[in-house]
Order: C-alpha cells, then sequence, then structure tokens
C-alpha cells in the first residue's frame, strides 16, 4: 500500500511516498504503528498525524479497504 | 463554490459573484500573508494542499454552511504556492438575506477551513530558515 506524504512529513522522509506492507484485514491503527519503523524521521509527527483513507478523516478502527488512497494528514495550517 | 488557485485571488470580483438580489448582506473574508509572528520575521509563505482531499473538504464546508444559514451564495478560494507578505492567501466571500447571518456563515466557514481542510504552509524567515507550520508539533 502506498501512503502519500505532505508537508513535513514528505520533507523529512524525502520521499512522496512510502510504500508500506500490510496484511490483510489490516486497519488504520496497524499503518499508523508501522509508519515509524518505516521511517524512524516522521516518528513524531505520525503520533500526530491524521490518516485520511479515500479523501476521508479515518479513525485508527477502520479496516484498510483494497486499494484505497491513503495519505498522512500531519495538523493542518491553511487560511 | 470552492476553489485552489495557483494565481492571485481576485477578491473583488469573488465579491461580486456572490451577489444576489435577495441578500442584503454581503461578508468577504480575506486572510493575507502577515510580516511578523511573535517577534519573528516572515519573508514569504509556501502553500501546499493534498488538492483531492481540501477540494472535497471545502464543499462539505460549502454544504455544511449553506444548511445553517440562507445562503444566496458562497465561494472558497485558497491560493497554493509561493505567497509574498499582503499577498491573499485565502478568500471567502457569502451573501444573505440579514448582515448578521452573512457575519455569522462567513466566519463559520473561515473556522472550519483552518480547522480540517488538509493545506499547509511553510514558513520563509528571514534569518533564511524555513518551516512547515504544524500546530501543536
Amino acid at each position: 500500500m502506498r501512503v502519500l506524504l505532505f508537508a513535513r512529513a514528505r520533507d523529512l522522509a524525502g520521499a512522496e511516498a512510502i510504500e508500506v506492507d500490510l496484511p490483510a484485514n489490516a486497519t488504520v491503527g496497524d499503518l499508523r504503528a508501522s509508519l515509524p519503523k518505516l521511517c524512524p524521521r516522521i516518528a513524531g509527527l505520525v503520533e500526530r498525524s491524521a490518516i485520511a483513507v479515500n479523501n476521508e478523516y479515518a479513525a485508527d478502527t477502520t479496516l484498510l479497504p483494497a486499494a484505497a488512497e491513503v495519505a498522512l494528514v500531519p495538523p493542518v495550517s491553511g487560511g | 463554490m470552492v476553489r485552489l488557485t495557483r494565481e492571485a485571488i481576485d477578491h473583488t470580483r469573488l465579491t461580486e459573484d456572490v451577489r444576489r438580489d435577495h441578500c442584503g448582506a454581503v461578508v468577504t473574508f480575506l486572510g493575507t500573508v502577515r510580516d511578523l509572528t511573535g517577534d519573528r520575521t516572515t519573508l514569504a509563505l509556501d502553500y501546499e494542499a493534498y488538492p483531492d482531499m481540501a477540494l472535497k473538504k471545502l464543499e462539505e464546508i460549502e454544504q455544511d454552511t449553506r444548511s445553517r444559514w440562507p445562503v444566496g451564495d458562497i465561494i472558497l478560494e485558497h491560493r497554493l504556492g509561493h505567497l509574498d507578505v499582503g499577498d491573499i492567501s485565502v478568500a471567502v466571500a457569502v451573501s444573505c438575506p440579514h448582515r448578521h447571518q452573512a457575519f455569522d456563515a462567513c466566519r463559520h466557514a473561515i473556522d472550519r477551513l483552518k480547522e480540517f481542510v488538509p493545506i499547509w504552509k511553510k514558513e520563509n524567515w528571514a534569518d533564511g530558515t524555513t518551516e512547515w507550520v504544524h500546530p501543536g508539533t
């Protein structure tokens, strides 16, 4: 599964996305737990970020659908 | 209507576009790039969005605002890219029959936008450093 990165997360990772391997029936929480292992530099930011599934904020208990568009959404600062 | 743009925001056109004959009140909010944050000097801001989700969330704010007030029309527009001090980063224009409705609707829309629309700004400080703004981090 490909996880899109934005703003400071993208700069820290040096990439616009991270590839994550997760078992079937994995949740958003499982994804959240795997990100710091794959990219320790974003660990602190992951804790404070939301995760979006198909352009909607998702709770950690949400099951990840196959072929979903997934993104790490750090605290926003538009306006 | 909601828009993301890389061009300068034409707030006069935006304000004209929401005017309606049955609306006696038009409120336009502009967010502009400020030169000071605390005692630090900003030279410029870079804005980026998660575009598809940002547009979806802006549309939700439009619908939510329309459901709460008798909105004649509403436009939410956010600029992306490199903005200098004084540039307009965001505009919300709302028309309603009466002024208290228009003020409240406009404030609601900009407050929600700042709360959850996936857009980020990067400070370009006068000392040459840059910093993404992620409140609470």
